[in-house]
């Protein structure tokens, strides 16, 4: 497989990866498998009924990592594909996923991504997902993520989302549910600008006894744009859940946060913060004493807010 | 060296135009120079109106003899003006090692971050990596807050009340710390403060009350007429809002 300039840059902004990655990986490229390899440990199978993969984590897999990127360079595809998780027991392992688009025509680029987890007994896995967007054409870059989770008894899942760049229309959707002693945390960093929209919203169906969820969403929208985070912890036994929403908003953005928490059981301990707010005066002050211009002040506040 | 020439500042509120500082003028000369006066004398005002923070009502600065009235906070940032704001501000995200960075204009091995820390008495190790908020106590925040003037290493530093905020066990090393600065730093130090101890080892002191200079001149000549005058002029001031 050789991928050309844009591809590496894309794959390069999405996972960190240079080259085509070692372990367990599935390259897809522009509506097409562009690359795979199972290990030992983890294989990957494409889908018979539909588009998309179905992974599978044999249990007890330790350290392993499983890289899976989709690009799209071809202006005017749209897809809509199916990815399967299915980690076994006790297995401790990290899933690279993401999507880069570089759309420099006129017409529509769309990725929509729907996975979802199966996450075995006493299994951990960290889920990390970038999304980006790139091309000076006219056409539309839009990405619209569906994460399923289930977590059964003990198993934790850590899943850290990030869009930060050139994705003009995303709707991010993520349930989750919870077994016994199982845990997740959700971290989610975006940026929007132009007229770009995001809209996320997490369900998280904390069923289990001792179960706990933490989701932080940490936003910043510029220029036009507008975002819409909504969260709801619906806690259904003993258990714990928190989330978080704190946004910048700059220029003439827009974000709407609403939280919902719906405890149905009198041991469910639920709390949610939400800030929306614009650059505090005083930070941009302190760090221009420091020989920042008020532009780099912001941009090293705003860097630091998403880091 | 940093002149002062003829500083007027006022304010308009619901009473009417407030005079904060009144024709301040004055030539910062010594190495080494402590501002005092009662609360709500000016000192606060004066410090910002040097470091660009506050525009004068009318009046001029000057640094090295260049006119530096109509610059903005960061432009003289760059000419060397440094300032510790006297509630350190907060951020999300933003660590103790990236803002001493920014304070140096560079990116800092972890060597040269943990040294500034050290100076300030804090473990740097348990430091470097901690963000700039809330979950640092006052004294930990103002520590911090001087490390990154330290970094800067700039030819006029500011200090707003340093002591504030900070326990005894940390206001001993402060007077340390600034004695330190004294025998090292080759630019000018100046210290907004109170205490006795700090001013005990300013080369001068200006005494500012009402928003105008009571007295300026070395230490010991103007020392018992702090003792006598601030207390006077705090009484006058207690008097008036009676």
């Amino acid at each position: 497989m050789k991928l050309d300039q844009i591809e590496l840059n894309l794959l390069r902004e999405i996972s960190d990866l240079h080259q085509i990655p070692d372990g367990a990986y599935n390259i897809r490229l522009n509506g097409e498998s562009a690359g795979r390899n199972s290990t030992e440990n983890i294989t990957i199978e494409p889908k018979s009924d539909k588009p998309g993969i179905n992974i599978y984590i044999r249990p007890g897999t330790k350290n392993e990592a499983c890289h899976i990127p989709v690009m799209l360079s071809q202006s005017g595809l749209t897809e809509l594909v199916y990815n399967d998780f299915f980690v076994g027991e006790d297995a401790d392992v990290t899933i690279v996923a993401g999507c880069g688009i570089h759309n420099c025509g006129t017409d529509l680029s769309q990725h929509d991504g729907i996975h979802t987890f199966h996450v075995g007994k006493n299994a951990h896995v960290r889920y990390v997902e970038k999304h980006y967007g790139e091309g000076d054409g006219l056409g539309e870059n839009v990405l619209n993520p569906t994460t399923i989770i289930e977590i059964e008894e003990g198993g934790r899942m850590e899943m850290e989302s990030t869009q930060i760049k050139g994705v003009d229309s995303t709707v991010r959707k993520t349930t989750a549910k919870l077994a016994d002693g199982a845990s997740l945390e959700i971290k989610e960093k975006i940026m929007t600008h132009g007229k770009q929209v995001a809209k996320t919203n997490f369900t998280v169906d904390l069923d289990g006894e001792g179960s706990s969820a933490n989701v932080v969403s940490r936003s910043v929208a510029r220029d036009e744009s507008s975002q819409k985070f909504i969260s709801c912890i619906r806690g259904n036994n003993v258990c714990t859940g928190h989330s978080e929403c704190d946004a910048i908003i700059m220029d003439d953005a827009r974000v709407s946060a609403s939280p919902d928490l719906d405890a149905n059981c009198v041991e469910a301990a639920l709390i949610h913060e939400a800030a929306i707010g614009k650059i505090a005066g005083e930070q941009i002050i302190k760090l221009m004493t420091l020989g920042l211009t008020e532009a780099e002040a912001e941009e090293q506040i705003i860097a630091g807010f998403l880091k | 060296m940093l002149e002062l020439k003829n500083i007027s500042y006022s304010v308009d509120d619901e009473n009417g135009r407030v005079d904060i500082l009144k024709d301040v003028s004055v030539s910062f000369d010594g190495r080494f120079i402590a501002i005092t006066g009662p609360n709500g004398s000016g000192k606060s005002t004066l410090a910002k109106i040097v470091a660009g923070i506050i525009k004068p009502t009318s009046g001029k600065i000057l640094l090295d003899g260049e006119d530096i009235t109509e610059l903005g906070i960061d432009e003289r940032a760059r000419l060397g003006i440094s300032y510790a704001f006297q509630q350190p501000v907060k951020f999300k995200g933003i660590t103790v090692r990236d803002i001493i960075s920014m304070a140096s204009g560079k990116k800092l091995p972890l060597s040269a971050v943990c040294e500034y820390l050290s100076q300030m008495g804090l473990c740097a190790i348990d430091y470097v990596d901690r963000e700039i908020n809330d979950s640092l106590s006052g004294g930990e925040l103002k520590r911090i807050e001087i490390a990154t003037i330290m970094a800067r290493g700039t030819k006029v530093s500011i200090f707003d009340e340093p002591e504030a905020g900070i326990d005894l066990w940390s206001f001993q090393n402060l007077i340390q710390v600034f004695n330190k600065l004294r025998e090292k730093t080759d630019g000018m130090v100046i210290i907004i403060s109170h205490q006795e101890r700090i001013l005990n080892i300013a080369d001068k002191v200006l005494l500012l009350s009402n928003g105008q200079i009571s007295d300026y001149g070395t230490g010991e000549s103007i020392m018992p007429g702090i003792a006598s005058g601030v207390t006077d002029v705090c009484i006058k001031a207690a008097e008036q809002e009676v």
